[in-house]
């Protein structure tokens, strides 16, 4: 187990190490000249090389790489290559907005999915149960940011229930970040509901047929009893796991409902610095929600590890 | 687009269902997904020949006008035709999704293929690649290549068809892995056969079915990512129609003109909708051992 963990940890690391090599790269073959796009057509020769030697543009690339990564290391993100102004703190910031938005919509969706994706498999040849799945098919097909227009349209405009969009941290005023937090919550927590159902229904579907139910049964337990003592217990191991993949999918899905609810999240500070052309921005950003789907990703292999010995003792034979 | 993984996470009925079912007959949802696909897939071939209306056209006297006989969708802020628009739009939806799903399969599948044949450090790379590729979902690929070359339809097409490369090379890898394992693969190597020609007539064929659902999966989600690009304003550029912009400029007219943000919204919805039903249809009928338990 313990070799598991640092051949994962290992993994991670390395992992990171060339996706940020990657992202830097990409990052650098743009077209144009950093210090052009921040400084306008019309800065001087002079202005420009000053700005080049201060924020180390005309280094060679690999020293470039090796500062921004050192910075990376102390969790310093440079500064703005546009505003000038320290990146992380604002990375931070913003991060911390998006975390709150997709923790929320998977809570929130697995609060639904929980009891749906189960009633769906124990009827599932009743009407009931074919309906379920039948709207949680068509649900999966819906992305987050057409429910979060039609949510806007609904609750917004014609209901004037609740603001279309923005933002307010919870420490300042904790009711209005509820109004403001619950549509883009609900447009996540939607689809994900419908994924999620899907993932349940087939998990306790699995179990149903699984000898340890009947054998539950044989000794007397009722079916519910069986069911929720043996068989959700089983269940559960493919259904954590699949929360960390959608954890993941959740969070690149979040730059477009941010976008939706015009929330200050790190998605829409990465449109932003993409459309400003925010070199150092951009490259910062990508690099956390990298960071945050790797280790989601590997997180979720040693989960499946943990939470089923069928599979360590697979492995390590 | 790490959605390929919760798929292979899944809980299948091959391990407990005994052996493999093909039940052929009506599959519903399949014939629901041809159906919808087929609808997509003519708005945009008809779109190739006539529209109602010229979809670049502005008037700004018929601007914001609802459905009428002669704007049977009504006309949008610049006084375009919204149908003639959808259609072009379906264009640009399957063209997007044909050259990522098309990225995908050309370098992922023989890559995956080699992989299983050659082995060892092979395949150790192999898999290093393809989980540092995951670590870089379509749209967040999509948006740094944005950012590096400029956003476009084609920027677009080729960060989802990158980001796609791993799905169908892990797809690949383990179809060829099974193939490779068994007794005629053997017999064609005792026979002196090349790689090359056992991956062409052996492995290939064998692996077609569960390519061919990837496909689909990798379709639905290009759509999805192409649609969300194009509303950030990362993707299709104007006037080039793209139902994701379409949406997003329907958002602003919510409430008094909902047509210009249901169109687009039901159109992505039908293409996706259909897409996900053929690719579920497909893998039951092709590949009745990964059919979902309790779909019978």
């Amino acid at each position: 187990m313990t070799t598991y963990f640092l051949r994962a940890l290992g993994k991670l690391l390395g992992t990171l190490l060339i996706a940020s090599v990657l992202i830097f790269l990409i990052l650098r073959v743009m077209p144009g000249d950093a210090a052009t796009v921040a400084l306008g057509i019309n800065a001087t020769p002079d202005a420009l090389e000053a700005w080049r030697e201060a924020h180390g543009t005309n280094s060679p690339l690999i020293a470039q790489y090796v500062t921004w990564m050192g910075g990376i290391l102390h969790l310093d993100f440079g500064t703005s290559f546009v505003t000038g102004r320290a990146l992380t703190p604002l990375i931070l910031d913003r991060v911390q907005v998006t975390l709150i938005i997709v923790g929320l919509g998977m809570v929130l969706a697995l609060l639904a999915a929980i009891p749906l994706g189960t009633l769906a498999a124990v009827k599932h040849r009743s009407p009931l149960g074919v309906g379920i799945a039948g709207a949680s098919q068509i649900g999966v097909a819906l992305p987050s940011f057409l429910v979060g227009v039609l949510l806007v349209g609904l609750f917004a405009v014609r209901l004037g229930w609740l603001p279309s969009g923005g933002w307010m941290p919870p420490a300042y005023d904790f009711s209005e970040f509820l109004r403001r937090v619950t549509l883009p919550v609900l447009a996540l927590a939607t689809v994900q509901t419908a994924v999620m159902t899907r993932y349940i229904r087939s998990a306790v579907l699995e179990v149903m047929r699984e000898d340890f139910l009947r054998t539950a049964r044989a000794g007397g337990s009722t079916w519910n009893r069986a069911l929720v003592r043996h068989g959700l217990r089983n269940a559960a191991v493919p259904i954590v796991t699949v929360v960390g993949v959608q954890l993941a999918s959740m969070l690149i899905g979040a730059v477009v409902i941010e976008r939706v609810f015009v929330v200050p999240g790190i998605g829409s500070m990465l449109v932003d610095a993409v459309g400003q052309r925010d070199l150092q921005a951009v490259q910062g950003i990508v690099m956390v929600l990298v960071t945050i789907v790797v280790v989601l990703n590997i997180a979720v292999d040693l989960l499946y590890m943990v939470l089923d010995p069928r599979i360590r003792l697979r492995e390590s034979s | 687009m790490s959605s390929t993984r919760p798929v292979s996470s899944l809980p299948s009925s091959a391990a407990t269902a005994g052996p493999a079912r093909f039940t052929p007959g009506v599959h519903g949802g399949l014939i629901v997904g041809i159906v919808l696909v087929a609808l997509v897939i003519l708005a945009a071939v008809v779109s190739l020949v006539w529209t109602p209306h010229d979809p670049y056209a502005t008037n700004a006297a018929i601007r914001l006008a609802g459905p009428s006989s002669s704007h049977l969708l009504g006309t949008d802020p610049l006084g375009r035709d919204v149908l003639s628009q959808t259609m072009v739009g379906a264009r640009i939806t399957l063209y997007v999704g044909l050259v990522s799903v098309g990225i995908g399969l050309v370098v992922g599948v023989p890559a995956g293929i080699w992989a299983a044949m050659r082995g060892g450090w092979v395949s150790t790379v192999f898999m290093t690649g393809s989980d540092i590729l995951l670590a870089f979902p379509g749209l967040l690929l999509a948006i740094v290549l944005g950012a590096a070359f400029g956003a476009s339809t084609t920027t677009a097409m080729v960060a989802l068809g990158i980001a796609s490369i791993p799905a169908f090379a892990r797809v690949a890898r383990s179809g060829a892995l099974r193939v490779l394992s068994q007794d005629y693969v053997l017999a064609a190597r005792v026979a002196n056969r090349s790689g090359w020609a056992i991956a062409r007539d052996h492995v290939l064929p064998n692996i077609a079915g569960m390519v061919i659902v990837q496909a689909s999966v990798s379709y639905a989600l290009a759509v999805l990512a192409e649609a969300g690009l194009s509303f950030m304003g990362l993707g299709t550029a104007p006037p080039t129609p793209s139902w994701g912009r379409m949406l997003a400029t329907g958002q602003q007219f919510l409430g008094s003109h909902d047509y210009l943000a249901v169109v687009p919204g039901v159109a992505i919805a039908v293409a996706v909708l259909g897409l996900n039903l053929l690719g579920d249809g497909l893998r039951d009928v092709m590949d009745p051992r990964l059919k979902q338990v309790g779909d019978e």
